[in-house]
C-alpha cells in the first residue's frame, strides 16, 4: 500500500500538467470494499451475533472474516490499464481496511472495467516477502507458502443444535507433498453501465453466503475445520469463490 | 536609539532560544537504535519508537536503574524487577507475584521483551494498556503490586543524590515525574530482545536443528495437528505471537473476563493476549494464570484438555473431543521445538542486569 501514496502524487502531478480547461477531466474514484450476506449488509457489528442460514440450512455465526486483494486495475476507453499498486488485507473489524483507495486520481476517459486478485497471484505469493502479512498472514510451507488469501471463522449449530467451530481458510491447494496449484481467483467485472468519466466510488462487494453455496453446496458438518490442507475443500473454495464479487458504482456528483 | 532596539530584539531572541530550553546547555543525550535481531530484520516491519521518547543511552541507563529501583514501591522494598526476573525472561516463577503488602496477585507476570514489536500496541494479558509507556504506570499504584502513590514515588526519588542528575542527562531536567519515569523504564523495555535462539539459528542457516525439533516444528504447523502458527506465530513472525486476543478453550465459565473487563463487550470474556513462545525454558508457568508449571501441561490441554465456552475461538476447533489429541511422539518433539525458541543468553546478558 506504500506505493499508493507514490501514485497519488505522480496523478497529482499530472493534474498540475493539465491545468487546462480544454483538456479533459481526470477522473477521481475511491475504491471500498463491503460485504454483504445475500445483499443484507454484513459488519463486525454481525459478529458472534447475526445468525446466518447458508445454503446447506445450517445457522451459523461469523467471529472473524479477513481476505486479500491485489492488483486492482482500472481500464480505460483509451485502453489504458491503471493497476493500483500493493494489496490490502481486508479484516471487517477495522474500518480503516475497509478501502483500497480514497480519491486516487486516474487520467481522463470513461473507465469501462475492472479487474483485481483475490489473495495473490503465482507472482506475488511469494514466502516471507511481506513485512506486515508476515504477522499472522502467512500460509504453511507445507501447504506451498506464501500467504493466506482468506480467514472466514465462527461457530454453527450442528444437527443436535450444539455450536461448533468452523475455519474456513483458504490459500494454495495442496496436491500431495511438495506439489501444490495456485488457488487464487482474478476477478474481472464490466463498469460500462455505469458511464465513470468523472468522480466516482466503486464498492467491492463480496457475498459471503456465496462461499457456501455456487457451485458447491457446502456442508460445515463435512468440512469445518482442518480445511488448509484438504484439497478437494480448498478448490471448492475456489469454484465457490468466482461467483463472490460484485461492484456497486457510485457517480459523485460535484 | 534604533540600533539599540535591534540590537535588544536580537538579544531576546538569543535569550528566548535559551531560555525556552528546559533542558540547559548540558542536555545532550545521545540516541541510540534497538539492535535488531537479524531474523527480525528479514521479516518484520521496524520497531515501533515513539517520537516523544526517544532511545538515548542515557535514557536507557536510567530506565534500566529505575526497572531495578525498589523505592518506586510504597514501602521501597519492592522494584519492577521483584516480578519481572532476568533469569526467568521477566517473568515471576511465581504462578502469583506477592507485592508489597503480602497481597497476592491474580495473574501471572507477562514476561518483557520484544515490546517494540508489538504493533497493537496492547499490553498486559487483558489489553488495557496501550504503549510500552502506560503499561509502566501501572504497577507503582496498583494495590495489590507496589501499592504507591506517584507523587510519593516520584519524591522519593527526587530526594535521592543521584536521580535528578540522571534525569537531567536523559531528559534535560532534574525535576523528575512519572511521565519521565515511565518514558525511561519505556526505553529500557524496548532494549530486551530475544531474536537468537537456536531456531532463529537454524532459520539463518548458522546450524541445523534435531530431527525431533524440526518435527516438532511440522507439527506446530499442522493444522491438523497442533495447529499453534495461527495464533503464535511461524517461520514468518519471529514474534512468535500475534498478540492478540484468544479464548484457548481453558474454561467453561470465567472467574477473570480478561479482555472482556476492558471492552465491555461480552463477545471478549475470556480472551487473554498470546504469549510469546520464546523463552518457555524459563518462564513458567504458564498461561495467564499460571494454571501450568510445565509445558508438558500446556501441550497436554491443547491435546487433550480443551473445553466449550461460548467465546471459544473457532482455532480450537477439537474441543469437543477435547482436542486434537497428538501422539506421544508428536508431543515430545513439539516440546523440543518449542525449546528451540530459548535464548540461553537472553537471560543473562550483562545489559540487563540489576545496575544498583
Amino acid at each position: 500500500m506504500k506505493n499508493i501514496a507514490l501514485l497519488l502524487i505522480l496523478a497529482i502531478a499530472f493534474v498540475g500538467c493539465n491545468d487546462d480547461d480544454d483538456s479533459p477531466s481526470n477522473v477521481v474514484m475511491s475504491i471500498n470494499l463491503s460485504q454483504n450476506w445475500d445483499e443484507t449488509n454484513v459488519t463486525a457489528a454481525d459478529f458472534g451475533t447475526t445468525e446466518f442460514t447458508n445454503q446447506n440450512g445450517e445457522v451459523l455465526k461469523i467471529s472473524k472474516l479477513r481476505y486479500l486483494i491485489s492488483k486492482v486495475t482500472l481500464y480505460n476507453s483509451y485502453g489504458d490499464a491503471i493497476e493500483l499498486p500493493g494489496y490490502n488485507l481486508v479484516d471487517i473489524s477495522d474500518d480503516n481496511t475497509l478501502s483500497f483507495t480514497k480519491n486516487a486520481v486516474f487520467p481522463p476517459g470513461t473507465y469501462t472495467r475492472i479487474s483485481f486478485v483475490y489473495g495473490f497471484n503465482e507472482e506475488d505469493n511469494i514466502d516471507n516477502a511481506y513485512e506486515d502479512l508476515n504477522i499472522d498472514w502467512a500460509w504453511p510451507d507445507m501447504l506451498g507458502g506464501g500467504y493466506h488469501f482468506m480467514q472466514q471463522e465462527g461457530t454453527f449449530k450442528d444437527p443436535n443444535g450444539d455450536p461448533q467451530p468452523y475455519a474456513y481458510h483458504n490459500g494454495t491447494a495442496r496436491v500431495s507433498e511438495g506439489v501444490f496449484e495456485q488457488n487464487f481467483i482474478t476477478v474481472d467485472i464490466d463498469l460500462e453501465d455505469y458511464s465513470i468519466n468523472d468522480n466516482a466510488i466503486i464498492d467491492i462487494k463480496m457475498n459471503i453466503a456465496e462461499w457456501f453455496k455456487n457451485p458447491n453446496t457446502w456442508d460445515l458438518n463435512v468440512f469445518s475445520g482442518g480445511l488448509m490442507g484438504n484439497y478437494d475443500a480448498q478448490i471448492d473454495m475456489n469454484q465457490n469463490g468466482q461467483n463472490v464479487f460484485s461492484v456497486d458504482v457510485a457517480i459523485v456528483e460535484e | 536609539m534604533k540600533l539599540n532596539l535591534i540590537s535588544l530584539v536580537f538579544l531576546s531572541v538569543i535569550l528566548f532560544s535559551c531560555s525556552n530550553d528546559d533542558s540547559g546547555p548540558d542536555y545532550n543525550p545521545t540516541e541510540v537504535g534497538l539492535e535488531v535481531p537479524e531474523i527480525f530484520d528479514l521479516l518484520l516491519p521496524d520497531p515501533l519508537i515513539p517520537a516523544n521518547n526517544p532511545q538515548t543511552v542515557e535514557g536507557i541507563a536510567l530506565g534500566r536503574k529505575l526497572f531495578y529501583e525498589p523505592l518506586l514501591s510504597g514501602d521501597g522494598t519492592q522494584a519492577c524487577a521483584d516480578c519481572h526476573f532476568a533469569e526467568n525472561a521477566f517473568t515471576d516463577p511465581d504462578r502469583f507475584s506477592t507485592g508489597i503488602d503480602g497481597l497476592i496477585g491474580d495473574r501471572n507476570a507477562m514476561p518483557v521483551f520484544n515490546v517494540a514489536w508489538n504493533f497493537n500496541e496492547k499490553f498486559f494479558w487483558d489489553g488495557r494498556a496501550l504503549s510500552v509507556e502506560d503499561q509502566a504506570f501501572g504497577p507503582v499504584v496498583n494495590l495489590i503490586e507496589m501499592n504507591n502513590t506517584w507523587p510519593n514515588a516520584v519524591a522519593s526519588l527526587q530526594a535521592t543524590d543521584n536521580y535528578p542528575d540522571l534525569f537531567l542527562d536523559a531528559f534535560g531536567t532534574a525535576t523528575i515525574d512519572s511521565v519521565l519515569v515511565t518514558k525511561a523504564i519505556a526505553q529500557f523495555e524496548r532494549t530486551l530482545i530475544s531474536g537468537n535462539s537456536r531456531f532463529d539459528k537454524h532459520l539463518l542457516g548458522e546450524i541445523t536443528l534435531t530431527d525431533s525439533e524440526l518435527n516438532g516444528f511440522n507439527v506446530f504447523m499442522d493444522e491438523t495437528k497442533g495447529d499453534c502458527f495461527h495464533c503464535h506465530g511461524s517461520d514468518a513472525n519471529p514474534l512468535w505471537t500475534d498478540n492478540i486476543f484468544h479464548n484457548n478453550g481453558l474454561d467453561t465459565s470465567f472467574e477473570d473476563i480478561g479482555l472482556g473487563k476492558v471492552t465491555n463487550d461480552p463477545l471478549d470474556h475470556g480472551k487473554f493476549k498470546s504469549p510469546s513462545l520464546r523463552n518457555l525454558a524459563y518462564s513458567a508457568p504458564y498461561m495467564h494464570d499460571g494454571r501450568f508449571a510445565t509445558l508438558d501441561d500446556v501441550i497436554n490441554h491443547y491435546s487433550e484438555g480443551l473445553v466449550w465456552s461460548y467465546t471459544i475461538d473457532p482455532l480450537m476447533k477439537t474441543f469437543a473431543e477435547g482436542g486434537v489429541h497428538l501422539s506421544p511422539e508428536d508431543k515430545a518433539d513439539l516440546k523440543a521445538f518449542l525449546l528451540s525458541l530459548s535464548e540461553p543468553e537472553f537471560t543473562t546478558n550483562p545489559d540487563f542486569q540489576d545496575p544498583n
